[in-house]
């Protein structure tokens, strides 16, 4: 798509969805992007009276448009507060989707979204070939965080410290798992997503661990790749809907009762975002996704909810303070927030103390994060403080993203807590 | 005019950061919360420093710009939708410090910019209590709050936002600081000049510094549900709970329509065959709570209200999620929904609850009606499509017949939206022609030149 009319009527084509906006901005109330900068373009009311606008030819400026959709989290708090129901995640992704077509993908996208994401052996090649050099790009900072900044790629990443990536996979340390149901009847497929794949191994390992416990069998295929979410979000439906089959086509080689994961975006995008794109798929890829993909479900949901396997206990006298993030996923998409916090009350090693505004964003928000570097500092830095003023020994989360956004902010600031998924801190008591 | 030196101007005095220029940006700022047509200004100015807002008016003021000031922007009559041609809109949201909660003398000093639920969160951490809570005080502003008088569910035992003001400072369009009231209970200093600035939409001046009362908080409350088998048998017990001599803080109503709606939505087991429901809270001393409940009840149950009380906190915010949940529900239905404001004396509820009924039905319209019946102030919403011509004239036609009913009835014609654009029309009905050249009058000597805010309440010619 080159031509603006084009681009105009592709637009038009949301707007049954955009008159759903009454305009009475109640989504200034939780925008994490407009509590930073009190903008109204940076908040859903603007982004969509705009999309309207250009729609109907009013404005003219597409980039103006388009950057201003780029200046979103996408964390779905808006849709959650607004009173008219406008489905904001949607039309947001969707617009981005059709700004892509017309103005074209960036190349780095395209390579990783098209050529990188797709090919789990390259990436674990690549990942085992850099690891010697892994020390040269990313020298390790000896912080709390055991993260690392990466000078070589300052032009992209800015000064963010990363989780130091590992050596090996987690797919390739553990090998593909198929174990059968054991005493709790359940099996489940295990979708570690990327950061549990090569970043959070620990978190993975505590996953495995967890289900081993509980007598849960385990199916997890070597061959599994990202969510989608990140093509998605940056417009590019082509390589989402391809990842989505090469997953669909991989967990659907068995049988299993829960896709579980550890990362609420990959549980809300296996859950609700496959199949609303399933509908020009092969019809085997389409049954296939529309068979497993509500079977998706978190951790924190699965163990405490379905396996009814955690009880709370009182916590030692000398035990630690955890405080709980929670992720907006999480909460908002998967409407979870006892679970984590369930989890985190059956470790007598921790006593939980909530921070104050536990539910706000941490900024991150995926490539949000490298898009807008400043303002997700920004944001990151309210939650930082939030964190600090509890004095907790461990700051827990149930989002690898989430996970990186805060360690990032703690060891920029040189915040002492560690960074836990809430599974890890449950997994200590087995 | 308009221009590049002009606009050097004002960025040297606000930063350029906060002077917006591009077309994009100047587009976020055309609406408000009205379904009604949107303005471009020509430049938007975001001050951050209360002290900047002299010079800033003064300049506007100097160049012939058109001035709009805008807090959140969640006005629902037109109230901060720009004037034609060269207008500016002034946002004051960035203007957003509480600069002193004062529990011994019971007063809080805060910039316009403030956001109300804020405000009211950190006067209830030091102990106090703000009354007011207009439906959008999550994003709505202290200052859009006295500029449009705004009031709320508490409005019948407490008031709006007009009374719980004491004091407030403003620029006038030479860019000069004028204060009136004070941080006493009392004061009879001068002109009532505070009381000129609420509710004049931005035809005044800007405010830089409110002074605010605030109150203890109630010790006890009793929050009840009523249900009803007719609308008339509802409006009865509210205008004899008022006419008992009881005062809760909140008397709300929901009819049949809307309760149904927040069914559909949420399923919170409302009784689907009621034709109204009344939530009621008192609130004040013990001894108090337990006499006035028993006084309400006794009102309730004489009109055939089946009573339910709430005996804990969880009930209670159970009662109360009804009515959180009525706007979004009626929201829901159809891509728009219209929300008037009409109010009424108590006594004459039943009255303009039939004329509701009536004038839904020949103009075939769909409406829930909702609102808060303890002051009179009811909100029949009309779920439409903005799209349809024709349906939309009908809304426009049955929401003038609404006025015409309300103002029969010894009513008004907004209890708590404001005048702004809206309303302006039927202003001459509800008072008189001579009201009407007293009020431009009145504009006339505070802004000769007729550039604050100008088309809206009363127009400055």
């Amino acid at each position: 798509m080159s031509d603006l009319s084009q681009l105009v009527s592709a637009l038009r084509s949301l707007e049954d969805r955009l008159v759903s906006c009454n305009k009475c901005g109640f989504c200034m109330g939780t925008c994490p992007v407009f509590g930073q900068t009190l903008l109204e373009g940076d908040v859903s009311r603007g982004k969509l009276a705009l999309l309207s606008n250009f729609s109907q030819e009013i404005l003219k400026d597409i980039d103006a448009v388009s950057a201003r959709l780029s200046r979103c989290l996408l964390c779905g708090a808006c849709q959650h507060t607004c009173p008219s129901g406008t489905e904001t995640f949607d039309i947001f992704v969707r617009a981005r989707e059709i700004i892509a077509a017309y103005k074209g993908l960036s190349p780095i996208k395209k390579l990783i979204f098209r050529h990188l994401l797709p090919h789990p052996r390259l990436l674990s090649f690549m990942m085992a070939a850099g690891s010697p050099f892994t020390g040269l790009v990313m020298p390790k900072d000896n912080n709390p965080q055991q993260t690392a900044q990466a000078p070589l790629l300052r032009r992209f990443i800015g000064r963010r410290h990363l989780p130091s990536v590992a050596g090996k996979t987690f797919a390739s340390e553990v090998g593909a798992q198929d174990t059968p149901a054991g005493k709790s009847g359940l099996r489940v497929a295990f979708f570690p997503g990327c950061m549990g794949d090569k970043a959070y191994l620990d978190m993975s390992r505590a996953c495995l661990k967890v289900f081993r416990h509980h007598g849960v069998g385990v199916f997890m295929p070597a061959d599994l790749v990202c969510c989608g979410l990140p093509a998605l979000t940056s417009g590019d439906t082509e390589a989402f809907t391809r990842l989505a089959v090469l997953n669909a086509q991989s967990l659907g080689r068995s049988h299993f009762d829960y896709i579980v994961t550890p990362c609420p975006s990959c549980t809300m995008t296996i859950r609700d975002l496959w199949g609303r794109y399933a509908a020009n798929l092969p019809e085997d890829a389409r049954r296939i996704i529309a068979e497993i993909a509500p079977k998706a479900i978190d951790i924190n949901v699965f163990l405490v909810d379905v396996l009814k396997a955690v009880t709370p206990v009182e916590p030692d006298a000398d035990a630690k303070t955890v405080t709980y993030h929670d992720p907006c996923h999480l909460r908002l998409s998967l409407a979870c927030t006892a679970e984590p916090r369930t989890l985190l009350r059956a470790n007598p090693g921790y006593r939980l103390t909530e921070m104050n505004e536990a539910d706000r964003c941490c900024g991150c928000g995926g490539s949000f994060t490298l898009a807008e570097p400043a303002l997700s500092e920004d944001i990151g830095s309210r939650k930082l403080n939030n964190i600090m003023a509890t004095n907790a020994d461990v700051v827990a989360t149930a989002c690898p993203a989430c996970m990186m956004q805060i360690s990032d902010m703690l060891a920029r600031k040189g915040g002492k807590a560690r960074v836990r998924h809430a599974v890890e801190v449950y997994a200590e008591t087995l | 005019m308009l221009n590049a030196s002009l606009i050097k101007e004002f960025e040297n005095l606000i930063g350029r950061e906060n002077v917006l220029t591009s077309e994009a940006d100047r587009q976020n700022y055309a609406y408000d919360a009205t379904p009604y047509v949107p303005c471009v200004p020509a430049l938007v100015l975001r001050p951050t420093q209360t002290g900047t807002l002299g010079k800033l008016l003064k300049l506007c003021y100097e160049n012939d710009m058109p001035i709009s000031v805008r807090g959140s922007g969640t006005n629902l009559s037109g109230g901060v939708v720009p004037e034609n041609g060269n207008g500016v809109v002034i946002l004051t949201n960035a203007l957003n410090r509480i600069l002193e909660i004062n529990t011994e003398d019971c007063y809080a000093v805060a910039e316009p910019g403030v956001v109300t639920a804020q405000f009211a969160n950190a006067v209830a951490k030091a102990g106090l209590f703000y009354p007011p809570d207009p439906g959008s005080m999550s994003v709505s502003t202290l200052g859009g709050n006295v500029a449009e008088n705004a009031g709320g569910l508490r409005g019948l035992k407490y008031g709006v936002t007009k009374d719980y003001v004491m004091g407030i400072e403003f620029y006038d369009t030479d860019g000069e600081l004028v204060k009136t009231g004070s941080r006493t209970v009392k004061c009879a200093t001068g002109y009532n000049l505070a009381g000129l600035m609420a509710g004049s939409e931005g035809t005044v001046g800007i405010m830089s510094k409110l002074i605010m009362k605030i109150v203890p908080p109630p010790k006890a409350s009793q929050a009840m549900k009523a249900i009803f088998r007719s609308t008339q048998a509802a409006a009865e017990a509210v205008a004899g709970i008022i006419a008992a001599h009881v005062v809760p803080c909140t008397m709300e109503y929901l009819d049949n329509v809307t309760l149904n709606k927040i069914e559909d939505f949420k399923g919170i087991g409302l009784p689907r065959d009621a034709a109204a429901l009344l939530l009621i809270e008192v609130d004040g001393h013990p001894e108090q709570v337990k006499e006035e409940t028993a006084a309400v009840c006794a009102v309730l149950e004489r009109c055939g209200g089946e009573i339910q009380l709430a005996t804990n906190a969880a009930e209670k915010n159970k009662v109360w999620e009804a009515r959180r949940l009525a706007l979004s529900a009626l929201s829901r239905v159809k891509p728009n929904c219209v929300l008037e404001d009409a109010t009424v004396p108590r006594s004459k509820l039943p009255a303009i609850f039939k004329a509701f009924d009536d004038i839904a039905a020949k103009y075939r319209l769909n409406m829930g009606v909702f609102g808060h019946a303890g002051d009179g102030n009811m909100h029949p919403t009309f779920m439409c499509d903005m799209r349809d011509k024709d349906e939309w004239d009908r809304v426009e036609k049955a929401v003038e017949e609404i006025f015409d009913h309300a103002l029969a009835l010894g009513g008004t014609l907004t209890g708590e939206h404001g005048t702004g654009i809206t309303k302006s029309r039927w202003l001459s009905k509800e008072t008189s022609e001579g009201t009407l050249a007293f009020c431009r009058k009145i504009r006339r000597a505070v802004d000769p030149k007729g550039l604050m805010n100008s088309s809206k309440i009363v127009g400055v010619k």
